[in-house]
């Protein structure tokens, strides 16, 4: 059984956000996430400024089996990326929720983490894919 | 439904991460691929591969039969000598590739997993008059490794192994040949069930890790060598797959099943497969396009390399190209150079 934090939000395409006090996002993938793709190796992060909607390619992250793209969450502009992982892209198998986090944006409108999955939805999509 | 190899609930006890490849349940890691990898390089990991297919051949028409199937030539095996070749179409396309193993009574072949059901029916019909092919389930266990024969003996009662690459030897009910698909020393050993499963056990005990699919595609990505279905096909001769050096033209009398077809295409190639390293940031992976000063070519096999810690392959390419190139991962063109393979024998990088 992975670990699902009951304080973040989630999609389906196995993000997770988090609403910062400042107001920004910070977005990376699930401790299931991580575990299916096993080691990863590469990230290709979004760049800074770059805008993107709910459910829009907003990177790549490569482990030694396969490329997998990553979706933001929630729509908004990029602000923050995680550059930690140009060299040690494994802190995503060792801290998914913590150090391994991937990028932070402004959201168009914070309301819009109301319609990501908390953390039993989550539960019972990662569940599914069992 | 896919299968199982006897050995399926041992991968689950160990952890295995159990996926479907070509048509087998089979562990593609037991937690990470990089570690299993790493304990293959500098110790000694082990594999199951009881999904490939294991077929005795033997009688008087057995030799005349593979020296007829097989574009490498059985004729100069000594007993319990292995050889690595190609099963051929009448196009000179490659069926599968195969080790073939002389045995004091007929051969064994040991043909792919995805190529089974065709790989048998392909016998069955070049079958000669005189002969008995029959498919031998069994444990299949590679122990690979620096230390991989140290341990084995550890783990079991058998003497001194003094095999030579390539070669063989019997104990008992088991074959274990000096083979591998790892670049590094090791056996692939063949047994019965019951005593796979507690040979599996011994290992385990005296500290073989296990490793799975993910990591056999690594090591041998490193090691230069092919994966079937993937580096190779029946729409590929062995000119253009790395692997001309196993077609043997003598004796000239020798009628191959493909000589015909291929009797002009090995003198001028108009591709080959070679080594390919990224010079940028990213990972290589399968049917991504090269860009070459000859032409076009296409990734077959791409990793990363956890030895090089940088992203490999295999491409083919125009036979004149230089080895600067480009690869298309995504839209983008990335730096790659060609480079002979392999990278990575026996815990040593060879290219960069």
């Amino acid at each position: 059984m992975s670990d699902i934090p009951a304080e973040l939000k989630y999609a389906a395409t196995h993000e997770w956000a988090k609403l910062e006090e400042d107001g920004t996002v910070t977005v990376g993938i699930s401790d299931h996430a991580q575990s299916a793709l096993g080691d990863v190796v590469y990230i290709e992060a979004p760049e800074i400024g770059l805008t993107v909607g709910a459910q829009e390619e907003a990177g790549v992250v490569e482990s030694v089996k396969a490329a997998s793209d990553i979706y933001a969450p929630v729509g908004g502009t990029i602000c923050a990326v995680n550059d930690a992982l140009t060299d040690a892209p494994e802190t995503v198998n060792q801290d998914p929720y913590g150090d391994g986090w991937f990028f932070k944006l402004t959201p168009t409108d914070a309301a819009d983490l109301d319609d990501l999955l908390d953390a039993e939805a989550y539960a019972e999509v990662c569940a599914d894919e069992e | 439904m896919a299968d199982k190899t006897p050995l399926f609930d041992a991968h689950v006890a160990a952890g295995g991460k159990m996926v479907d490849f070509a048509g087998w349940m089979m562990p593609v890691n037991y937690g990470s691929q990089i570690e299993e990898h790493t304990a293959v390089r500098s110790d000694a990991g082990m594999f199951d591969v009881s999904h490939m297919t294991i077929v005795d051949i033997d009688g008087p028409d057995a030799e005349d039969f593979l020296r007829k199937v097989i574009a490498n030539d059985v004729t100069t095996l000594a007993e319990y000598q292995a050889l690595y070749g190609a099963a051929l179409n009448a196009h000179g396309g490659i069926l599968d590739d195969l080790i073939v193993y002389r045995l004091p009574k007929g051969f064994r072949v040991v043909v792919n997993a995805s190529t089974r059901e065709k790989m048998l029916d392909w016998f069955d019909a070049q079958a000669m008059t005189n002969m008995r092919i029959e498919h031998k389930p069994q444990i299949m266990l590679a122990v690979q490794g620096p230390e991989a024969i140290n341990k084995l003996l550890a783990a079991t009662d058998l003497p001194e192994l003094s095999i030579k690459p390539f070669f063989a030897a019997a104990h008992g009910d088991w074959l274990i040949g000096r083979t591998g698909y790892t670049g590094e020393d090791g056996v692939e050993v063949m047994l019965p069930v019951e005593q796979g499963l507690a040979l599996w056990q011994s290992l385990l005990a005296a500290g073989v890790k296990p490793a799975g699919l993910g990591a056999r595609d690594t090591l041998r990505l490193e090691a230069g060598l092919n994966l079937y279905g993937q580096d190779m096909s029946e729409a590929t001769s062995p000119y253009v797959s790395n692997i001309g050096w196993t077609v043997a033209w003598e004796p000239a009398d020798r009628g191959f099943i493909g000589r015909h077809a291929l009797q002009d295409v090995r003198l001028a190639p108009t591709h080959k497969l070679t080594g390919i390293i990224l010079g940028d940031k990213g990972v290589l992976r399968h049917d991504q396009s090269v860009v070459t000063d000859a032409g076009p070519g296409v990734v077959t096999s791409g990793t990363y390399s956890p030895t090089m810690q940088r992203s490999i392959g295999l491409v083919r390419v125009p036979a004149q190209a230089g080895d600067d190139c480009s690869v298309d991962i995504r839209g983008s063109l990335k730096k790659a150079r060609l480079v002979k393979p392999p990278f990575v024998r026996k815990g040593k990088i060879l290219a960069n």
